[in-house]
């Protein structure tokens, strides 16, 4: 008994202080995240937070630099800015201009092909090797200042005491504390919108919808740009949707086939999906039912990191009712939301979610638009996708998403190699006529 | 991803790579950035997969003539200082190289060895001879199915009997440099960088 009865007050205070705080905590969980979710209603509390985790971010971005700068460290530079001058001149523009400045002949007799053409495919190329349009849209954004997340930055060296103490703040306030709060609440819900609430409240996600005139309406049709699935809470907790999708398994096939159950959603078959006249029947079928809700549709058809929007695909406009675009925008400074599927999976994802700083986006709802007179699927597509990049700030792509799991076709090389043969063949009809 | 990159690219190798090609200190980082972001086998080397993950490349009619360029003969790998070697000839030239000692090895990115980066590319067997068949090979990479054989053959030879000048049917890298004589050969084959 004897060495027991020194623990025995200490140990006391403790528990009477666990159980204080537990309680203290319970309390205001309640009070600040569930109560409100269920009402709608928000504290400015969640927008504080912003300003207040953007100066911090400011203020650590300055000591690094000014770190770096004292101790002759050079400072790793995101390159998914462009790191060269791309010209954007023509085949036809460059090789002319290649050609007639070096031509030995003289201008009078148009050549057929010179040993210099090779010059322009051989600087694309290189270009290419050294930057190019596609593969960084499949890669997590680069920031230029520092978030305290290990996972987006470079630069880690310990360069002043007091950062790395923020940054120990920060890991302990995250995983410690914001972690637990929202995994909590992750799994604690069950009612439908009010459910997507608390899922929004729970990544502390800070959502700013602009111009809701716009909401979509019963039997038509939402597209939106696609960066994580976290878009659909977004949107699902404005407004109910029915959604569009392949039965994946894991996690999300149990949310999935949960979700079913609440609302009629639309889930295919992987084998099905490649069926497009299946698919787009049963996405009519519903479209025509105007009391059935409108279809959630990410044309894109994979996870893009944000910072564009690649091809649509011609599938949801070919149907032919209305189409409700949305653009959504991150900011990436407080967490990426990116998710990139061959990278991590499902719930590794979502832990870098929770244990992010914020997700704060942008979701801009556009007037709605229809297949106008003498327009294809295609063109239809691509004007869509043309207002909700301009809306987002992205850049307009047409290369297509599915790039990021599978090869190019070669249909663009063989257009390639018919513009240069137009150069040679169109100057030799030319010699002819004279 | 980006985390890697610093860590691995000692100080060093850095001025190593700065030496002999030229490029800056933050243009190598840079390009040592791109280099991982492209090797998905994460084992410091490109293959030729890698690079044909590039959607621009490979729909570039030439796109695998430039890739076999960064790979010395009959090696499947690439590691960063060739990567850095072989894009060191598209560096511009700048005006305080120009008037360079001449006793000094010649920079990577001289006229020279751009215009043997180009004559490389047509040279298919490295016998440091571009050949009719050779020409023809490579012109009918560049025009696909458009151009009938007899065409592309009749290009093929006016182009050899202009540049030909000891009448061995095949174009030598000295015939070359002259046939391109009065082309912009540092404007065309040099890529600026934006830092």
């Amino acid at each position: 008994m004897g060495p027991f009865l020194d623990f025995n007050p200490f140990d006391n205070l403790l528990c009477i202080l666990l159980g204080i705080s537990f309680t203290v905590w319970f309390t205001l969980l309640l009070v600040f995240i569930i109560v409100p979710a269920i009402f709608g209603v928000s504290f400015g509390i969640r927008r504080l937070y912003m300003k207040t985790l953007l100066k911090i971010f400011e203020w650590a971005t300055h000591r690094i630099e000014r770190g770096a700068k004292d101790n002759n460290h050079l400072l790793y530079k995101p390159y998914s800015n462009a790191i060269i001058a791309k010209e954007p001149t023509s085949l036809e523009e460059e090789i002319n201009e290649i050609r007639r400045r070096g031509s030995n002949r003289d201008l009078d007799s148009a050549s057929e092909f010179e040993m210099s053409d090779i010059f322009y495919f051989c600087r694309r190329g290189v270009e290419s090797i050294m930057d190019d349009e596609v593969t960084k849209r499949f890669s997590a954004e680069e920031l230029e200042s520092w978030n305290l997340l290990t996972r987006s930055n470079y630069n880690f060296q310990h360069i002043s005491l007091r950062l790395t103490v923020l940054w120990g703040l920060g890991v302990v306030i995250r995983y410690g504390f914001l972690l637990p709060l929202r995994m909590k609440n992750f799994l604690s819900e069950q009612v439908h919108l009010m459910c997507y609430r608390i899922c929004v409240r729970a990544l502390t996600a800070i959502i700013t919808y602009h111009d809701s005139e716009n909401k979509p309406k019963n039997g038509g049709i939402c597209v939106a740009n696609h960066t994580s699935p976290i878009d659909v809470i977004i949107l699902a907790s404005d407004g109910c949707y029915a959604m569009v999708g392949q039965i994946h398994g894991g996690l999300m096939g149990v949310i999935q086939k949960s979700m079913v159950k609440a609302c009629p959603h639309i889930w295919f078959e992987r084998s099905e999906v490649k069926d497009r006249h299946l698919v787009a029947k049963r996405l009519s079928d519903h479209v025509e039912d105007t009391t059935k809700l409108p279809i959630l549709i990410f044309p894109e058809g994979t996870c893009i990191n944000n910072t564009s929007v690649m091809m649509f695909k011609k599938g949801s406009f070919e149907i032919g009712s209305t189409v409700y675009p949305v653009a959504i925008k991150y900011d990436p400074r407080f967490g990426d939301a990116f998710w990139n599927s061959s990278q991590f999976g499902m719930v590794n994802y979502l832990l870098r979610m929770m244990s992010s700083w914020a997700i704060v986006c942008s979701v801009w709802y556009l007037p709605p638009m229809t297949r106008e007179e003498g327009e294809d699927a295609v063109q239809f597509a691509s004007r869509v996708k043309a207002a909700i990049a301009r809306q987002g700030g992205l850049v307009d792509l047409l290369w297509d998403g599915g790039l990021k799991r599978g090869k190019v076709k070669d249909t663009f090389k063989e257009e390639q190699q018919k513009l240069y043969s137009k150069m040679l063949v169109g100057t030799q009809e030319d010699r002819s006529r004279s | 991803m980006g985390s890697r990159a610093s860590t691995l690219l000692r100080e060093e190798e850095i001025e190593e790579i700065k030496k002999e090609t030229g490029f800056s200190h933050s243009q190598i980082t840079r390009l040592y950035s791109r280099f991982t972001s492209l090797d998905k086998g994460e084992n410091g080397t490109l293959s030729r997969e890698d690079f044909q993950r590039i959607p621009e490349l490979a729909i570039n009619p030439l796109g695998d003539r430039i890739i076999n360029a960064f790979f010395p003969e009959g090696e499947d790998q690439v590691n960063f200082r060739g990567f850095m070697r072989t894009l060191a000839h598209f560096r511009p030239i700048e005006d305080n190289e120009k008037n360079k000692d001449p006793i000094a090895s010649e920079p990577l990115n001289s006229r020279s060895n751009k215009l043997l980066f180009a004559f490389r590319l047509y040279d298919l067997d490295r016998d440091d001879k571009i050949s009719r068949d050779e020409l023809l090979q490579v012109l009918r990479m560049m025009v696909g199915v458009n151009i009938s054989d007899e065409q592309l053959g009749s290009i093929a030879d006016r182009t050899i009997q202009e540049a030909d000048q000891n009448g061995d049917n095949s174009i030598s890298f000295n015939e070359f440099i002259k046939v391109l004589e009065k082309v912009d050969v540092e404007q065309k084959m040099s890529i600026r960088f934006l830092h």
